[in-house]
């Protein structure tokens, strides 16, 4: 349990805390709660995980630290996002643009769009490393070359007059790391950085993201739906549902000690491959609500199987029942005692 | 815009549940219907549709709402101005320029519709022999769109109309004929685009005809570009309609055609404007409407456009 | 040996031609999506094809239901080859395989109810008159966990897991033997994933089905399968048992992809040695010579990049085991 000691020495080195961030999508069908009461903070040095499926708010959570979030329709109408200190909602636009691409960085899922096709690999990295470091041509040129290297592309120097189509997946995921790295940033925010890529490239790149984490003492947000993912590279873990926290701890506690009965319906959904043939699986029933129209009371309840009568009334708030696991469940400590988890 | 568009599908990943859930419960509806509820909300394609049935009711109820007879020249009335009794005056020859504006909407919606549904007809066949089965045919038909792209719309249609000779059917066909492939070139790429998906190879997983796959797969998939584009087509219709009447070789006097009234009055403009200011106001905002309509269905079925 | 086949893909191979220049006519290259793969399935049984994007897995199901034209080889069905079967012929038997795609955004016609889509198959094989079709959906979504009443709504109305189940209805309409189902949950969440994997098993024994399951997700493959084929550019690399495969695999891109999905147990990943395949899947349009996993193979030596080699039986225990490396089972 080294790692736990690691977490503990580093307790009051918060790079990121985010309270009460909520984001809002307004539409014609109504109010989106993309993302409604999400709390965190991320150590230095640190993989922070944010898990959950599709319409759980984890990417909504990260593109709202950017203030990426498209307006209108969306909106961050309330919270606060302390990035050493500073509210990085209350920064205007030139202050912002300081710390995007500088001191917070961002990888996409999708690394056939989110590089620019008319322009060369070498150009790309570049821009980056002109705008905020003000580096000369021949520097940034240097500079370009040095990061292709460290993310692992060969011949770097031959590569950079490229062009992203001459380029596959996953070395596009590599040039996007490297634009990501070239201001040495405080935190990486990786959403989804593998998802639209094949297991074996995969690899690479959450590999290739752990090492540079470990040489750069730099903090990861971990954006992703695949437990795999978390268990391999997170530190903390926080479950998203429904645009909000539901449970929060160390991926140890996630794992082997899950309250919320949506963690603990989500770890008896996946197949494994490390397990002997399994029979059927457990999955949680139903579907996800609509985000427009929430379930009053807890947001869960409708596919929880340990709901009750107090589930109805009122939205359980994130609360510490260990420490360092916080969990929204009214029933948490009971589902922990009676052990309920092995079905 | 919904959140986490992003998720919502790519490659290998995840795809929204509760997008779905989202729809389930605020739209119980087709994509017409959706169409529609996004029209409503698009006040310019409103106007331009209220202009459009304005439009088509003049055109049916001409004889009711015009106050002359279109034809008969009365010599002692000739070049009024606008008074009480010819709202929009006369014209040279003592016709009420009101009452021929008011009959020349027949001709030129006619001819917007009757000749853009020849169009769309002869585009569509063509457009899914050549989409669907590709290759060879796909070929051919494509090279011989493109040699009608390469020809001057109106020069064509004078052509064809030096053949056909003069009348409002031959006018039909000419300008039906030669916009044909567009409609074409639209259709194949919509069917292009609609064929690989895995609802056709469902279909044809199952002992689908291709005659089934193409009416009951592919045509109601492929066709709103249609409908939005043949809207806006029937605006130039109208205009190509007249201009050869405009021409002299559209519509033959005396019957009324808007622009035949806009050539006979070009010669008094300045003595006479009111001859040429009512039948062109006329042809403007008839294009203006079809074309504001057309715009506002293109956003209305474009799914991006949805809940903004 | 095995009489319970009841699927035979023998020596298949799908090529495709790249066509250059104006004229349709000088070939640009050849790309052998599936390159001369054989392999049967036995009556009953979940066979598992896996590999990476490209592969040629989907190509395989596709030219298995003839949706696309074969280049060459054969697939056997009730002792017929369906490559030589006429239109009749054919029309038959695609009652008896059909198949479950990946998309269920995509797989449904948007225009037609799900009452009409699941309806279709029964309508094109003139099975029943209006009102049978229609009580034969209603049972058809009720098997796959839907409310029956909800046949006049159209697909959008539903989410991501309820669409892919009307996918499933669909298949099942013509009440096959074979299923292909092409990767059938990868987008799907994981928790509705869960659901439609309980649901393909449950109705493997209700209705005594034989499925075709293509993936690229290991741990769904091996959760489903009882054999597993594992394809890397167009060639069958490996082909065993499920529990052998995973737990003993012979083929280094198979230990390559084992070792490339991480597990979900964190105490489990600290403690696995991991093994990370280097370099990108080479084109397809221009694949290395010899084995074409050499230029990535930790054990590559230098008759791997001279000869291709064959698909060998390492039988172990009475059960088949085959491999397609030279130096198969050695550790790395």
């Amino acid at each position: 349990m080294i790692k736990t000691k690691v977490i503990q020495d580093s307790y009051n080195n918060k790079v990121l805390e985010v309270k009460d961030l909520k984001t809002y999508f307004y539409t014609d069908a109504g109010v989106v709660k993309a993302v409604d009461g999400v709390s965190f903070d991320l150590k230095k040095g640190e993989t922070l995980g944010i898990v959950g499926e599709t319409g759980s708010g984890k990417s909504v959570t990260a593109l709202s630290i950017l203030r990426l979030i498209p307006e209108p329709p969306g909106k961050i109408i309330s919270g606060s996002i302390l990035f050493n200190g500073n509210d990085m909602l209350k920064l205007d636009r030139k202050e912002l643009q300081n710390y995007r691409g500088n001191r917070i960085s961002m990888i996409f899922q999708d690394p056939m769009t989110s590089l620019n096709p008319v322009y060369t690999i070498g150009n790309q990295i570049m821009e980056s490393v002109i705008i905020h470091r003000k580096l000369k041509k021949e520097a940034a040129l240097k500079e370009a070359v040095r990061l292709l290297e460290t993310v692992g592309i060969s011949e770097a120097i031959k590569r950079l007059s490229s062009y992203p189509h001459e380029f596959s997946g996953g070395m596009r995921q590599r040039v996007m790391i490297a634009m990501a790295i070239a201001n040495s940033p405080d935190i990486l925010i990786a959403d989804e950085p593998t998802t639209a890529l094949d297991v074996t490239i995969q690899a690479q790149i959450l590999e290739l993201v752990n090492e540079i984490k470990h040489k750069t003492n730099s903090s990861i947000i971990l954006i992703t739906h695949d437990l795999g993912v978390v268990a391999k590279y997170a530190d903390r873990v926080m479950v998203m549902y429904a645009g909000k926290p539901v449970e929060f701890s160390t991926v140890d506690n996630i794992f082997y000690k899950a309250m919320h009965p949506y963690t603990l319906g989500l770890m008896n959904s996946i197949t494994r491959l490390d397990k002997k043939k399994m029979g059927k699986l457990n999955p949680i029933k139903g579907s996800p609500p609509s985000l427009i129209d929430l379930p009053e009371g807890c947001i869960f309840r409708n596919r929880c199987r340990f709901s009750s009568d107090i589930c109805k009334k009122s939205f359980p708030p994130l609360r510490e029942i260990e420490s360092g696991h916080f969990v929204a469940c009214h029933r948490a400590e009971e589902i922990l005692k009676k052990d309920q988890r092995a079905i | 815009m919904y959140p986490e568009v992003k998720d919502e599908k790519n490659r290998n990943g995840v795809i929204s549940d509760d997008f779905g859930a989202a729809q389930k419960k605020y739209s119980k509806s087709s994509l017409y219907k959706d169409a529609w509820k996004r029209l409503k909300k698009n006040k310019l394609a409103m106007l331009g549709l209220g202009i459009v049935i304005v439009l088509i009711l003049i055109a049916i109820f001409a004889p009711l709402i015009s106050t002359h007879d279109p034809i008969s020249r009365i010599k002692e009335d000739s070049s009024l101005p606008p008074n009480k009794a010819h709202f929009f005056g006369t014209d040279l020859l003592g016709r009420d320029i009101f009452s021929r504006v008011i009959y020349g909407s027949r001709i030129s919606i006619q001819v917007g519709i009757i000749a853009v549904g020849i169009s769309i007809v002869i585009g569509l066949f063509f457009g899914a022999l050549a989409g669907y089965f590709g290759s060879l045919p796909d070929t051919i038909i494509m090279r011989i769109a493109d040699i009608f792209f390469a020809f001057p719309y109106i020069l064509g249609a004078i052509a064809i109309m030096t053949v056909l000779g003069q009348g409002i059917v031959n006018i039909f066909i000419a300008i039906g004929v030669l916009g044909w492939a567009s409609f074409a070139r639209i259709f194949r790429g919509s069917i292009l685009s609609i064929k690989n998906k895995e609802y056709i190879e469902a279909a044809r997983a199952m002992g689908a005809s291709h005659r089934r796959i193409i009416t009951r797969h592919i045509f109601p998939n492929a066709i709103a570009p249609i409908i939005v584009f043949g809207t806006m087509n029937v605006g130039t219709a109208i205009i190509v309609e007249a201009a050869l009447s405009f021409l002299g070789i559209g519509v033959q006097p005396p019957t009324p055609a808007w622009g035949k009234m806009l050539s006979e009055s070009l010669s008094y403009i300045d003595i006479a404007p009111w001859m040429m200011l009512f039948p062109g106001f006329a042809i403007v905002i008839t294009v203006l409407g079809f074309v504001l309509l057309g715009d506002g269905l293109r956003d209305a079925f474009d799914p991006k456009m949805k809940n903004r | 040996m095995d009489n319970n086949k009841l699927l035979e893909i023998k020596n298949l191979k799908k090529y495709f031609y790249l066509r250059g220049g104006f004229f349709l006519q000088s070939n640009a290259g050849v790309i052998k999506a599936v390159d001369d793969i054989s392999f049967s399935i036995k009556k009953g049984e979940t066979f598992g094809l896996v590999g990476e994007s490209g592969c040629g897995k989907s190509t395989t199901a596709r030219v298995i239901l003839r949706l696309i034209p074969h280049s060459s080889g054969s697939v056997i069905y009730d002792g017929k080859n369906i490559f030589e079967l006429n239109h009749n012929q054919m029309f038959k038997v695609r009652r008896d395989i059909q198949i479950i795609f990946q998309d269920p955004y995509a797989s449904l016609s948007p225009r037609m109810t799900i009452g009409d889509i699941v309806s279709e198959p029964l309508e094109i094989h003139r099975i029943g008159n209006k009102a049978t079709r229609i009580k034969r959906v209603k049972e058809l979504l009720d098997v796959v966990g839907l409310n029956p009443e909800h046949l006049n709504r159209y697909p959008h109305e539903f989410s991501g897991g309820q669409r892919q189940r009307i996918g499933v209805a669909r298949a099942l309409a013509l009440t096959p033997r074979i299923i292909l189902c092409d990767e059938p949950v990868s987008a799907l969440d994981v928790s509705v994933q869960a659901q439609i994997l309980n649901l393909l098993a449950d109705l493997q024994k209700e209705f005594d089905l034989t499925y075709l399951f293509i993936a690229h997700d290991l741990s769904v493959v091996k959760h489903v399968s009882s054999r597993v084929g594992v394809m890397y550019l167009g060639k069958l690399v490996e082909i065993a048992n499920s529990e052998d495969l995973y737990s003993n695999p012979l083929h280094p891109y198979t230990v390559g992809l084992l070792s490339a999905v991480p597990i979900p147990d964190p105490e489990l990943e600290r403690k696995r040695k991991r093994i990370v395949l280097e370099g990108d899947v080479p084109s397809p349009l221009n694949p290395p010579s010899g084995c074409t996993f050499h230029p990535r193979c930790p054990l590559a030596q230098e008759i791997c990049s001279r000869e291709v080699p064959p698909l060998k039986n390492y039988r172990k225990n009475g059960k088949d085991h085959f491999a397609a490396c030279f130096f198969a089972g050695k550790s790395i």
